[in-house]
């Protein structure tokens, strides 16, 4: 699909050094809270040409190496500097299937940026951001070439769960010449993309044109099939399919289990947002789910997803969001742009402060949060250091709504269905790392059912590896 | 999308669905729900399979018009298709020769309570069964109950038709007259399955109940259907629905399912205002 590109010569490197790092403009954060609409705009073509050409189109480019699904990003950086956007987006399509959704949520600041050259003095190429570019761009020409798909193999896989995961699997299986349908539970495709992640933050408009891409290459979709209850893993073989790709995510909410955690106004970060992003609450009474509004948030948690829930929060709630974290910022797992834009948006942080209760009135509904202040003491086994409440430290403040975003643990729906795939003691689907194959034939898993919470990236990176071992598995084994 | 091959009403406010998903028909067992949303701007809300056909691949679904979703379903006729029905959820009900099981329908809670009589008629069990309902006019599945039940009591709260008072007395009665009594099923309104256990609790009568807290996935992902049982959080969509009746926190779930008071009071009154309550095309 790719057609020849001549390149034209680099620029001189030092008039490229001195290109400082270009920022993508965004919405006001005043205006920002008052609306769901996306907070970055983007980059212009003009922008976007000027930040490649920063890119000192390194011999050895560690960039690559940094990505789990090792995008050829010098190539399609440069494609982007002499303003071949299309050539570029078919560069990144080679090897991501998700580019407008990895552009938005990925990290690169762990990832390809940590390792650009640029980044060692002074700041990286802004590579997600020049991802992101490409892929609107792409998008909004609307001419999307798919890639040639070869004759059918004769071999049939069922995918089940639609997000990052399988969907990166059953594109990559689809492009070897296998028959592919993805069982989602829910009524749309895309998991946690859809569920989880804001509009504000990733627009549902670009999940679901990724997901028409992943259509239009053949991958078909089965939705409101719940795995383990309407078809269990061995109907899915019975059925005819030679092969099935677990990657059903982490989806069973933690609670503290401390008093008043089932006061009306108290949520589970995975409800609330659900409620939200896919129910779209946020647009009630239009759409009928609705979502307690508030006058007082509070947040626990230092993840991604308690930022999410709390930037969310900020949008319909009448008064103030605060982030309640047990550590301190320095140890906060979440990224520091969604920090930044949260303190832009007026979220208020309490570090090393955690709750113990809450109160609620007569009628059941949260009123206040008892809260005590942590010191940290000596590392634990995460190598951060632990927290420790401090005794007669606490103290109450107001809140109708509380947050719970602690993590989740796994659903455990297909174990429970199909117990020859073995689990770890947390429920953790077990692997082989290099192949995803579980303990029992035929059966690969990734994402979160395998590893717990971890992020989109890493879950696409085991969606490809398993559509790899898939292919072996159905060409060798039972070829 | 899922077609409506039959319509029955059933009473007022209260209608039987039979729905055409082959899938659902041939997995589901007793006890178990499925969760809906009627079209693009819908919710998801749980309801109980009440019974299925898997020859003709049909699930029975019996909804009472209570908020603006349930309204919009019962205004639906056959021919009509819902947008999405996903299931069977929940654990199924465990059936086995008991000896004697006393099952007692509240209100719609007949509708769900139907399909675990049939089944424990059907493990051999002696089954003694009691309906009620505010008045005659919203008594649901009389018949049905009697073919499946050794026994049926009928009761209403006005005393329009059979027994006047409620479901409790009857058992009350059953266990005064030293029936034997070797479990108790009982699904209705909160505050009936409350004062069930309250007087089985005292006899030292097992009793499964059946509970309906708010759900959004209806999989175990969000934990808004979050319940304290034996002092324990459990989720009623995977853990559940059904529950040792003795050891629910019922006044925290009543509280629970009131969450939305508001919000569900808004939507109604919108509805009926806009377009009155057949409007369920957008």
């Amino acid at each position: 699909m790719l057609r020849e590109v001549t390149l034209k010569p680099l620029a001189d490197k030092s008039a490229r050094m001195k290109i400082p790092r270009q920022d993508m403009p965004e919405q006001d954060p005043l205006e920002r809270i008052t609306n769901f609409r996306e907070v970055p705009f983007g980059y212009t073509e003009e922008l976007a040409m000027k930040e490649a050409t920063r890119c000192l189109q390194c011999k050895d480019p560690q960039c690559v190496a940094g990505c789990p699904v090792n995008i050829n990003i010098p190539w399609f950086v440069r494609l982007v500097a002499e303003g071949k956007f299309i050539e570029a987006a078919w560069k990144i399509r080679e090897t991501n299937l998700l580019p407008a959704v990895c552009g938005r949520v990925c990290r690169q600041e762990d990832q390809c940026e940590k390792f650009c050259i640029r980044g060692k003095k002074g700041k990286a190429v802004a590579i997600g951001a020049l991802e992101r570019f490409v892929a609107d761009y792409e998008r909004e020409k609307g001419d999307v070439p798919i890639p040639e798909i070869p004759a059918w193999t004769g071999k049939k896989v069922a995918v089940v769960g639609s997000g990052p995961a399988g969907l990166t699997a059953a594109g990559d299986l689809v492009k070897r010449g296998h028959r592919v349908t993805i069982f989602e539970a829910l009524h749309v495709p895309g998991g946690v993309l859809m569920y989880g992640i804001p509009e504000f933050r990733l627009p549902k408009k670009i999940v679901k044109a990724e997901i028409e891409y992943l259509k239009r290459m053949g991958v078909e979709f089965e939705f409101n099939a719940v795995i383990g209850k309407l078809f269990t893993v061995d109907d899915l073989f019975a059925e005819g399919y030679d092969a099935v790709f677990i990657g059903t995510g982490a989806g069973l909410p933690i609670f503290m289990n401390i008093p008043g955690e089932n006061l009306v106004g108290v949520y589970s970060s995975n409800e609330y947002l659900t409620r939200v992003n896919l129910m779209r609450a946020y647009r009630f009474p239009e759409y009928d789910t609705p979502v307690l509004r508030g006058r007082k948030v509070i947040v626990v948690g230092g993840g991604n997803t308690a930022l999410d829930a709390s930037r969310t929060a900020r949008r319909l709630c009448y008064e103030d969001v605060t982030v309640v974290y047990r550590r301190s910022r320095e140890e906060m797992p979440a990224r520091r742009e969604e920090i930044k834009h949260a303190e832009e948006e007026g979220v208020k942080f309490l570090f090393l402060t955690a709750p113990t209760r809450y109160l609620g009135d007569r009628e059941g509904r949260l009123v206040r949060a008892e809260l005590v202040r942590m010191e940290l003491s000596g590392p634990d086994e995460s190598g951060r250091r632990r927290p420790l409440p401090a005794a007669g430290s606490e103290f109450q403040i107001d809140a109708d709504i509380v947050i719970v975003a602690v993590g989740n643990l796994i659903n455990p729906i297909i174990p429970l269905s199909s117990p020859d795939i073995r689990v770890n003691r947390c429920g953790n689907i077990i692997v082989e790392p290099s192949t995803e194959k579980t303990s029992k034939k035929g059966v690969f898993a990734g994402g979160d059912i395998v590893r717990g919470g971890a992020t989109v990236i890493l879950a696409m990176g085991d969606g490809r590896r398993a559509a790899y071992n898939i292919h072996e598995y159905l060409t060798d084994n039972k070829g | 999308m899922f077609e409506i091959v039959e319509k029955v009403r059933l009473a007022h406010s209260v209608a039987l669905f039979r729905l055409k998903a082959p899938a659902i028909a041939s997995k589901r067992k007793a006890g178990q729900f499925i969760m809906l949303r009627l079209n693009e701007y819908g919710e998801r809300i749980p309801l109980t399979i009440v019974d299925s056909d898997p020859e003709q691949g049909t699930i029975t679904l019996i909804s009472q018009e209570m908020g603006k979703t349930t309204s919009m379903l019962g205004a639906l006729d056959k021919g009509a298709s819902i947008l999405d029905v996903v299931g069977p959820l929940g654990k199924p009900t465990h059936v086995e020769n008991f000896g004697t099981a006393v099952c007692i329908g509240g209100g719609i809670g007949t509708a769900p309570v139907y399909p675990i009589t049939a089944a424990l008629k059907n493990a051999g069990n002696k089954v003694l069964s009691v309906i009620g309902a505010r008045t005659k006019g919203l008594l649901i599945l009389e018949d049905e109950m009697r073919k499946v039940s050794d026994e049926l009591f009928v009761t209403t709260d006005d005393g329009s038709y059979k027994h006047h008072g409620f479901v409790t007395q009857i058992l009350q009665n059953l266990i005064e007259e030293q029936t034997k009594i070797n479990v108790v099923f009982a699904i209705g309104p909160l505050s009936m399955m409350r004062a069930v256990c309250n007087l089985t609790r005292q006899h030292g009568l097992p009793t499964i109940v059946s509970l309906n807290p708010i759900m959004v996935d209806g999989t175990g992902m969000c934990g808004s259907c979050r319940v304290t049982v034996g002092g324990k959080n459990m989720f009623a969509c995977v853990d559940g629905p059904e529950f040792n009746g003795h050891e629910v926190d019922f006044d925290e779930l009543i509280r629970r399912n009131r969450s939305y008071f508001k919000e569900e009071k808004m939507a109604m009154e919108e509805l009926t205002y806009h377009e009155g309550p057949r409007c369920y095309e957008r």
